[in-house]
Order: C-alpha cells, then sequence, then structure tokens
C-alpha cells in the first residue's frame, strides 16, 4: 500500500446523511435507467472528480471495497482512500468500483470485473465522467425500468462506446453497469439497458 | 505538501509522534486555553470530523504473545486542513469533539517550524510535566501498597 497525502478537500457533510441520499438516488437512477438524476450534495471534490462522481464513491466505496482509478483520476485516489478507507486495486480486473475521468481512453469494457454466472454481483460498477449528460438526445434506451423508449444525450464518451455496450449487453447477467457523471448530474445505465445509437 | 511528508526525516517522524500522543493525553481545558491565546489565528477547514467512533483495542499477552482483541474503545477523530495547505490529524479517546479538533488544529500548527517553539513552551511542556507528575503520584501509590512475596526457610531440625 502507498502512502497517503491527507487532503485539503473535505468529504460529504453528515456522513451518514448525505450518503443515505446519494445512495437512495443511485438505487434511483439504477432503477431507471437513462433518468438524469442531479444530486443537491454539497461537497468540492478535488479534480478530476465532478460533484456527482466524487458523491457517488464517498457513497458506494468502504474498506472492503477495492477502487481503480484511471490516469487522469490519480489525482483524486488519495481523496477517496482517505475519506472511505477503501484500498486501490491494481487491476481493472480487482476492482469493485472504478472511477474514469478520461472517458476517450476508456479501458475496454470487458478488461474490468464482469462477475460469473453464479455471482453476477461480482462485477465492477464504473463511474465515468462525461462532458454532458441530457434527458434528450439521439441515443435510445429500452429494456427493465423503462416503459417504452427513453432519449438520453451524453457529450464526451469514446465514439466506441456504445458497440461495446452492446457487447457487455449480451454477457447478461454478467456484465458491468455504469454511471455516467457530469458535474453534479448522473445517469445510470445497468447492463440490462439496451442502448440504440 | 506531499514533499513535506514523503521527505519527512525519521526524526521529524518521532517528534510527530511524541506530540500526537501529548495531544491526545492533553486535557480539553488546556488545550482550549492555549487556542484562545493563540494571536493570530489561522483560519481552517475540517476535512473529516470530528466524529465519534469505535476503534478495536488490541494487545499481545506479555507483551510478545498472540495478537487478541482486549476490547472496543469510543474514539473521536478529527481532521483539518489550515488555511496555508498544512494539514493535522487527531486521535483521542472518549466523545469531546471540540478537544480532538484542536488537538487536530495543533497538530498542524507544530508541523510549521515558526510556530512550533512557541506551542511546544505554552502548550506540550506544561502538559508533559502534568502527565509525567500524574504517573509519577499514581506509580507511588501502587509502590506503596506492594507486597513482597518471601518465604520463610522451615528451620532445620536435627
Amino acid at each position: 500500500m502507498t502512502a497517503l497525502t491527507i487532503p485539503t478537500a473535505a468529504g460529504l457533510a453528515e456522513p451518514a446523511l448525505a450518503s443515505q441520499r446519494v445512495f437512495r438516488q443511485a438505487l434511483e437512477a439504477m432503477a431507471r435507467p437513462g433518468t438524469v438524476v442531479g444530486t443537491e450534495i454539497v461537497l468540492a471534490p478535488p479534480a478530476p472528480l465532478s460533484r456527482a462522481a466524487g458523491a457517488l464513491i464517498l457513497t458506494l466505496a468502504d474498506f472492503e471495497t477495492l477502487v481503480w482509478f484511471d490516469r487522469a483520476a490519480q489525482s483524486a485516489a488519495d481523496y477517496v482512500r482517505f475519506h472511505t478507507g477503501a484500498p486501490l486495486a491494481a487491476q481493472t480486473a480487482d476492482a469493485a468500483f472504478a472511477i474514469v475521468a478520461d472517458s476517450t481512453n476508456l479501458p475496454p469494457l470487458t478488461a474490468f470485473a464482469l462477475g460469473t454466472d453464479e455471482y453476477p454481483d461480482r462485477s465492477t460498477s464504473l463511474i465515468v465522467e462525461v462532458e454532458s449528460i441530457a434527458g434528450t438526445g439521439p441515443l435510445m434506451l429500452s429494456g427493465p425500468g423503462i416503459l417504452g423508449r427513453r432519449p438520453l444525450g451524453v457529450h464526451g464518451l469514446a465514439p466506441d462506446f456504445w458497440h461495446q455496450w452492446r457487447t457487455n449487453h449480451r454477457a447478461f447477467p454478467r456484465g458491468v453497469d455504469v454511471f455516467l457523471t457530469a458535474g453534479a448530474r448522473f445517469v445510470a445505465l445497468p447492463r440490462t439497458t439496451t442502448v440504440e445509437t | 505538501m506531499s514533499d513535506r511528508q514523503t521527505k519527512r526525516a525519521p526524526t521529524a517522524l518521532a517528534d510527530r509522534q511524541a506530540w500526537l500522543g501529548t495531544l491526545a493525553r492533553a486535557p480539553a481545558a488546556a488545550l482550549a486555553e492555549a487556542w484562545a491565546g493563540l494571536n493570530p489565528k489561522p483560519g481552517y477547514r475540517c476535512v473529516r470530523g470530528p466524529e465519534t467512533g469505535l476503534i478495536m483495542v488490541r494487545g499481545r499477552a506479555g507483551g510478545t504473545g498472540q495478537r487478541f482483541n482486549v476490547g472496543e474503545a469510543t474514539v473521536t477523530r478529527c481532521t483539518v486542513a489550515l488555511d496555508d495547505g498544512l494539514t493535522g490529524t487527531s486521535y483521542a479517546l472518549g466523545r469531546d469533539r471540540e478537544r480532538a479538533l484542536y488537538a487536530a488544529l495543533f497538530d498542524a500548527l507544530l508541523q510549521d517550524p515558526a510556530r512550533r517553539t512557541v506551542i511546544e513552551r505554552d502548550l506540550l511542556d506544561p502538559v508533559r510535566g502534568a502527565l509525567v507528575a500524574k504517573e509519577s503520584a499514581t506509580a507511588r501509590k501502587a509502590a506503596a501498597t506492594r507486597v513482597d512475596f518471601f518465604t520463610v526457610a522451615r528451620e532445620g531440625s536435627e
């Protein structure tokens, strides 16, 4: 374990209440894929973490979950380790959570833990920073939790992401789940969601 | 910041461990008084806490045996960041949040060489003195009730 530099940025104020609120929002987002959720949590995580990404990882990670940071997110690693006690994952495949700050250099989704047919929950949940998210746009989502189809607009993802997403979706019950974050807003893409581009 | 932490010499680490121990044992009143006496007071922000929780205290039988859980202890911890970027951390037994906050603040201030001498003189030295006096008083009381066991040899009979 590498030495930790104590961050100067504060974590969640009133951690119990704030994390319960964020957890509830994360559940809502996962239950209704493609719904853009705005968090009202007051938080100033260090760059490059957005407010939504910071709130999610501080809520979800604890001392038992390995967290992987991409190169661009390394500068926020100590912040997350200090406030959650989470250990660092050496490899993407070990991670329970992954923070991807540079979404154009996202590792292949299959490089992360996909779980097994017996334990599909032993997979990585990704938190991917993007430029913007909107409840309207060219993407059409369908699947469990969506009545009919739901539109979504995302800017700042690698062009082949949606191709990879199709593969990820087909691997069900294995696969990764993704939170896309931008500023104070986030949207969830569970592995069950079909995305038409 | 990171340079200051990674390049700290071993003696500096030992120094910090020593003052952290003193701050953890210092009475709340002494810390509050020392903080009140600071002029000017630095700006600061709480990075974590002060928050109260439980820690598992572990020990080794005779100091060398297998590790075992002694029991849980209530501790309050706090981490602060001063406006100049120094961070300070404290852990103290009990639930006194204010005391943990002051201890963390003084930990941060003591890392600033320009302030250390004054704090050593006004806060740490008196507290250390009081702690030593208290310990020796306890030791004296304990010593007064000490029983020396010896065996009376049976007188030889012919």
